[in-house]
């Protein structure tokens, strides 16, 4: 398996007055091999969008290292690397209602990658490819004419998607994708990205803070928590055996469809604050296979009895 | 035991709003019962009607929806403002039973009463609601502290100082530290959780009879939902209170309601108590709900998806509303809706395959497995 994206200590800093700087990001390292879902959780505030939109330059990162497809994309880039950027990785947004323009016939919404990089030849190839999008991602071409605001939520959100991988992209990063949608709604997006990686072989960088399908979804994970990196590992490798507190918390947080089980239990909960862990500090351990957690030699000890 | 207390009892409700495009039929024929002290779950997609029928209990309907037929009973105390007074000051405000009169005890339907009535004696008084997004329901340019002491001044009249008091001890309750400090804060000050658990706060503040919760989590963090509901759970032990969630979250069904009524296309299709919806659903509506929840350790590869669209509600719905979209459907559906069975006591279900010369029908194997390990993990079997 070839890897696609590697991130290397990575940090986003934002500076808010002479004082204060906000941390967003705080040297984080992971990568992301051909055709997979690496799924990225951790509460609001926990820097997981800025690092995607760092990853995609929607920012410029204050430093660390970003390769993509052995291409360094984190400092200046020349005219050639920047287009192969922008073809090559993709971004689907949260509420696709914000992220559709209400004035552009959906046709026109899809085509604009193709457009601005002169991605076709005649008018007819370009209508074909989106035909072919829209037929990929489950909508009709009779729809190709009409405006997102004729659509429900889960079709805007395939929309969102066909533009996405009209461009043929290697890397798609998905900014809660289907947090905004209904539970019967997710399940259907959730399927057709499925599908989609299977046939295209793109990988997800998938952002959510739904554990239960981030756990359906990744085929590995990372846990983040205030701009670090706290736990990495393949899916079965967080969810059988957590060892940092906070994933723990996480993972006891998810309600489960049982009742009679879910009203005996009680979430654990965690503060960083009253914890007395000081994520600076931690160093990656390793506990087996592809599983790393951040910690200090004592509280890894401790937090693997 | 005595038998519970009916506290809202709703019949053959019927909403529809005037449109551009013609009259939109949200509500179609909901019946619904709440007792003291219960927590009930209406589960459904966007547009199934959930919220609309809360919102007519609280008399908030936008200005283009109307209330066609039915009605919705409402059980409470009315006690005189020196009696309120004594009941705030030695029970906490939980009124004690036994403690109301016969002749306190009153019964009003709400779909007839006037604006100014529901306003000064139910709204916030007596039923309290709890929206999902906790920006836009707190006002940014009021201090929080004004903000919980403005129903309570409105409502009992409440001098300054003594509301003041008052909603310190809110903000204690809903777990909010240094509430003397909060106080003077505003809502762009506090986080998401914090921010809810103020407008639960407020919610509580006239010591309501009901409160009606609207998707209360769907905006925040999970870790920080875990502490909500909680939260919801502790104080409705404490104060008595009768709870309607409204969510399409069934994880979040599962840890708080006793009962639960699922709706689709603004009739409620399956209602049971917890229990019978989770380990014994019998509407397929119900069961495409719960199949389409992930498992790490389903077999099937791919995620179960409802067929279809949901129906639009604008045009007149012939038979039942599912059929279209159930594999299962009936050659009956398509010409009757299916009436309430009851499969046990508590447990009514709006399908015909239901009816006793159905033929039987099994649900999926998927979820006949998940269900079957849920019951094992819960001792059931």
């Amino acid at each position: 398996m070839t890897t696609i994206l590697e991130v290397e200590n990575l940090k986003q800093h934002f500076k808010v007055n002479r004082k204060f700087t906000v941390k967003a990001v705080d040297g984080i390292s992971f990568t992301i091999n051909e055709g997979e879902t690496y799924g990225l959780v951790g509460e609001s505030g926990s820097g997981k969008s800025t690092t995607g939109r760092s990853v995609i330059r929607l920012y410029d990162p204050t430093s660390g290292k970003i390769l993509f497809c052995g291409k360094d994309i984190s400092g200046k880039m020349n005219k050639e690397t920047e287009k192969f950027l922008h073809t090559n990785m993709q971004m689907i947004f949260q509420d696709p209602m914000a992220c559709l323009n209400p004035r552009e016939k959906v046709l026109d919404i899809i085509a604009e990658g193709l457009d601005i990089h002169h991605l076709y030849s005649s008018q007819e190839e370009r209508t074909q490819k989106v035909y072919d999008m829209l037929e990929l991602v489950g909508l009709s071409k009779e729809q190709a004419n009409r405006y997102p605001h004729q659509f429900s939520g889960g079709q805007r959100q395939r929309i969102g998607i066909a533009r996405a991988l009209v461009m043929n992209p290697k890397l798609i990063i998905a900014d809660e994708a289907i947090s905004a949608l209904d539970v019967s709604i997710q399940a259907q997006v959730v399927n057709l990205m499925k599908k989609i990686q299977k046939q295209t072989n793109t990988a997800y960088l998938f952002i959510a803070h739904d554990l239960s399908m981030v756990k359906y979804i990744s085929d590995r994970i990372g846990v983040m928590h205030l701009g670090h990196l706290v736990e990495t590992g393949t899916t079965e490798e967080i969810f059988r055996n957590p060892i940092h507190p906070y994933t723990k918390s996480l993972l006891s947080a998810i309600p489960e469809p049982n009742p009679i089980v879910e009203k005996e239990r009680k979430s654990f909960s965690y503060d960083y604050k009253s914890s007395g862990i000081d994520y600076k500090k931690g160093t990656n351990h390793h506990v087996d296979g592809s599983h790393y957690v951040l910690a200090t030699d004592q509280e890894f000890e401790e937090w693997s009895k | 035991m005595n038998k519970k207390e009916r506290i809202l009892k709703i019949r053959d409700l019927d909403i529809s709003f005037t449109t551009d495009n013609g009259s939109v039929k949200a509500v179609r024929g909901v019946d619904l019962d709440l007792h003291r002290g219960e927590t009930i779950a209406i589960v459904g997609e966007s547009g199934s009607g959930k919220s609309v029928t809360t919102k007519a209990v609280m008399g908030i309907l936008a200005g283009n929806g109307q209330i066609n037929n039915g009605s919705i009973e409402f059980h409470y105390t009315d006690l005189s403002p020196e009696r309120i007074k004594e009941v705030t000051e030695k029970f906490d405000g939980v009124i004690p039973e036994g403690y109301a009169k016969e002749e306190e005890k009153k019964c009003v339907d709400i779909t007839k009463q006037s604006k100014k009535f529901i306003q000064s004696q139910i709204r916030g008084r007596r039923i309290a609601m709890v929206f999902q997004d906790p920006m836009t329901s707190l006002d940014p340019t009021m201090s929080i502290g004004k903000q919980v002491m403005e129903a309570m001044q409105f409502h009992y009249n409440t001098p300054k100082k003594e509301a003041w008091n008052r909603a310190v001890k809110l903000l204690e309750l809903v777990g909010i530290t240094d509430a003397q400090k909060r106080m003077k804060n505003y809502p762009h000050q506090l986080s998401g959780g914090m921010r809810q658990r103020v407008v639960i706060a407020i919610a509580l503040s006239c010591d309501p009879e009901i409160l009606i919760c609207d998707e209360p989590t769907t905006a925040l963090d999970v870790t920080i939902q875990a502490k909500i509901l909680e939260l919801i759970q502790d104080i409705q032990k404490k104060k008595n209170l009768s709870v309607i969630y409204i969510t399409h979250d069934l994880g979040v069904v599962a840890k708080v309601a006793d009962f639960v009524n699922v709706m689709y296309a603004g009739r409620i299709i399956e209602s049971g108590s917890v229990n019978d919806i989770f380990y014994d659903p019998r509407h397929p509506y119900t069961w495409g709900l719960l199949a389409s929840l992930p498992d790490v350790e389903s077999a099937s590869d791919e995620l179960y998806t409802i067929p279809g669209t949901p129906p639009n509600m604008i045009n007149e719905i012939k038979g039942d509303a599912f059929a279209p979209r159930n594999p299962y459907a009936l050659k009956i559906d398509e010409k009757i809706a299916p009436p309430m069975f009851q499969v046990s006591p508590t447990h009514r279900v709006a399908s015909w395959l239901a009816a006793p010369k159905a033929p039987k029908i099994e649900m999926p194997v998927d979820l006949k497995l998940k269900i079957e390990k849920n019951k094992k993990e819960a001792k059931l079997i």
